[in-house]
């Protein structure tokens, strides 16, 4: 416990490394070499659409998977090989998985019993976990008499209770209500900062990810596709596949025409051309596409000047009123559709556009992301 | 109880359906045992006074109560032979369940480790049994345990024993027969409730610092104890009425309860105190179904 807290700072030293771990499961590669480091007092998110991978790896941080191949290391020391109640990590379970047999308290003190704590201190890491995640007057419940949300905080006690130096987290919201989850997920994030420990959570819900983590993985078919902060992650996807699996995107695919000033135009079958900035000197007639996010469209009645860059004219086919923005799918002039979301400002009993009206769609080079084809 | 709100007019009908049964075939047989256990006995037809009859109207009646008294009752009591065969039957069903318990516990764990279709070939092994009479399994026991029989065939055989063993006709063979016979009743239940244990709940365990034999005993055990009570109630209440077994695989020497209403009942053509016998049975057999019962009503609170 003692030797815990001279690690307190989020740093660069990676505290847990990752190196070519493979698993499989008969004929299914469910982890395919896959290296990542996490970094000392990180939110760390893994996400991925189900069967990538994501709960594997977890299960493998936790011991209850060995690796096939490859290499896991805790503070410098393999941990691969060692079974889960030797390992300084805990894990919340997406089931929660609390003891029935057992009340709150004996939940919470199940992990501390294990490790031969005394009573007098059992009892007092007890009132703290307690007190932190507000379960004050439910020690004596037992997990069938409690609601959802304080099973959840009665798991992440548990889990903590043993100040591990690696917490997971499996889908821990994915059973609680919209806005239950969205207060849950800064307290945790709070909770995190506060006790400066690591914590690894692996969830399907890319709002989740945004709203706790530091980096977030994106996994797909048991391999990283990129591991980002959010906003690098949202706004500079590294591929056409993480740009179109985190948040919505228009792609529209072409050969490039000219090169100038850091800056790629690309001739799109659907949109005409297109510029996009780019740092690579890709030749002419490279298939490459550009990617703009629905929101970054600004969208007007005028018939803009046909010279202006990445401007686009077309037709509304349909709207969909969503409260904070009605997103709009218009038909271009080449019969492709590009979706456009837009704010809305203003109370109004109808949208500023409707279906049938031509608008004129424009979005600077800027916010355009260049994309392999 | 609020769902019953739920249940439409036929299904209310329907639920007092086994409350009749109950009432035809255990209330009334009980009431009519009670009575023959408050009667004296008499050499006649039927073998006890006073007979319930309307003929003599209400007067009769209250003449039949007052004639009516727990002289047979002061007679169990008092008498060292009922005594003895009461405890006997409670001792033989307390360690036959027992030994059940130690012997089907780890039968239904390792049939929860099976894979899926072995488990149900495993029950199906377990069950298997009932396909015969449950008399000619006993004889068969005697077959094997007598003094010449297949038992003692193998163990001199292999030279384990110089000479045949006496099995038969002892608490050996007693006990023998009372596992075997009640041993799927014990198993059953205790797979029921293994079987649908979380498996997330031992890996909770283990990541809490549980080897698998701490998270078996700290986890899996108490889980499963629901099952082990059910499996002992099932088992401990037959036992201690039983009569076959303890008749033919025992000793004479001494009587288990359902040996002693036997001989009341056939060799002495005593039905008052074969009556009184089997009332003072079901009275302390409602114990163990009172403990069950607050065990139930606790873990369905704890729900």
């Amino acid at each position: 416990m003692s030797d815990r807290d001279k690690h307190t700072t989020i740093n660069d030293k990676p505290l847990l490394r990752i190196g070519a771990v493979s698993k499989r499961f008969g004929s299914h590669l469910a982890v395919d070499d896959l290296s990542l480091d996490i970094r000392e007092g990180e939110f760390f998110a893994l996400l991925g659409p189900s069967g990538c991978g994501k709960t594997t790896l977890l299960r493998m941080l936790a011991g209850f998977e060995t690796p096939d191949s490859g290499v896991i290391s805790l503070d410098g020391r393999d941990i691969a090989a060692v079974p889960p109640h030797q390992r300084p990590v805990n894990m919340m379970f997406q089931s929660y998985a609390l003891f029935p047999h057992l009340d709150v308290a004996g939940n919470i003190a199940f992990g501390l019993k294990r490790a031969g704590f005394s009573r007098t201190e059992i009892s007092s890491s007890v009132a703290e976990l307690v007190a932190m995640t507000r379960l004050e007057g439910l020690e004596q419940r037992r997990p069938d008499q409690l609601s959802g949300g304080q099973r959840q905080r009665v798991a992440l006690a548990r889990s903590l209770a043993r100040k591990p130096r690696l917490l997971l987290l499996d889908e821990p919201l994915a059973a609680l209500d919209r806005n239950l989850r969205e207060v849950t997920q800064a307290e945790l994030l709070a909770l995190q900062r506060k006790l400066k420990m690591t914590f690894v959570i692996v969830t399907h819900d890319q709002d989740e990810a945004m709203r706790v983590a530091d980096r977030i993985a994106v996994m797909n078919k048991g391999r990283l596709v990129q591991v980002s902060a959010p906003r690098e992650l949202y706004e500079s996807p590294k591929s056409r596949w993480a740009a179109s699996f985190f948040g919505d995107i228009n792609i529209f695919d072409g050969q490039v025409v000219s090169r100038a000033d850091g800056r790629v135009s690309i001739r799109t079958q659907a949109a005409g051309v297109l510029t996009v900035p780019s740092d690579r000197q890709p030749a002419d007639g490279a298939a490459l596409a550009v990617g703009i996010r629905p929101e970054k469209i600004s969208m007007s009645a005028a018939a803009a000047s046909p010279e202006a860059a990445n401007t686009l004219r077309g037709e509304i086919v349909d709207t969909t009123y969503l409260g904070e923005m009605t997103a709009y799918r218009v038909k271009l002039a080449s019969g492709e559709a590009a979706r456009v979301r837009a704010p809305n400002h203003l109370r109004a009993d109808a949208p500023p556009f409707g279906i049938g009206d031509s608008v004129s769609l424009s979005f600077p080079p800027d916010a355009c992301i260049l994309l392999e084809s | 109880m609020a769902g019953q709100k739920m249940f439409t007019r036929p299904a209310r009908l329907a639920s007092i359906v086994p409350y009749l049964w109950m009432a035809l075939f255990f209330l009334l047989p009980f009431l009519m045992i009670l009575k023959i256990s408050l009667s004296q006995t008499a050499i006649a037809q039927p073998p006890y006074t006073p007979t319930f009859s309307l003929d003599a109207g209400f007067a009769g009646l209250q003449d039949l109560l007052a004639q009516l008294s727990l002289d047979n009752f002061r007679l169990i009591v008092s008498d060292a032979i009922y005594t003895a065969s009461y405890l006997r039957s409670l001792v033989v069903a307390l360690v036959s369940t027992c030994i059940l318990v130690v012997i089907a516990y780890p039968v239904a764990y390792a049939m929860t480790r099976l894979p899926r279709g072995a488990q149900s070939v495993a029950m199906v092994l377990v069950i298997i049994p009932f396909w015969t009479s449950f008399l000619i399994r006993i004889y068969a026991w005697i077959n094997i345990l007598q003094r010449d029989g297949l038992l003692n065939d193998v163990l001199v055989g292999l030279g384990i024993v110089s000479s045949p063993l006496a099995l038969l006709s002892t608490d050996t063979a007693m006990y023998i027969g009372m596992v075997y016979s009640y041993f799927p009743f014990m198993v059953l239940p205790l797979f029921a409730t293994l079987a649908k244990a979380d498996p997330a709940l031992l890996e909770a365990a283990a990541d809490l610092g549980c080897s698998r034999a701490k998270a078996f005993w700290l986890v899996t055990v108490p889980l499963s104890l629901p099952g082990v009570a059910a499996g002992a109630v099932l088992c401990f209440i037959p036992i201690a009425g039983e009569f076959v077994i303890p008749d033919l695989l025992a000793g004479s020497d001494q009587m288990m309860i359902g040996q002693t209403l036997w001989l009341e009942f056939f060799t002495n053509r005593d039905w008052p105190v074969a009556a009184a016998t089997a009332v003072m049975l079901l009275l302390a057999l409602l114990v163990p179904l009172f403990v069950y019962d607050r065990i139930q009503r606790r873990q369905m609170e704890a729900r």
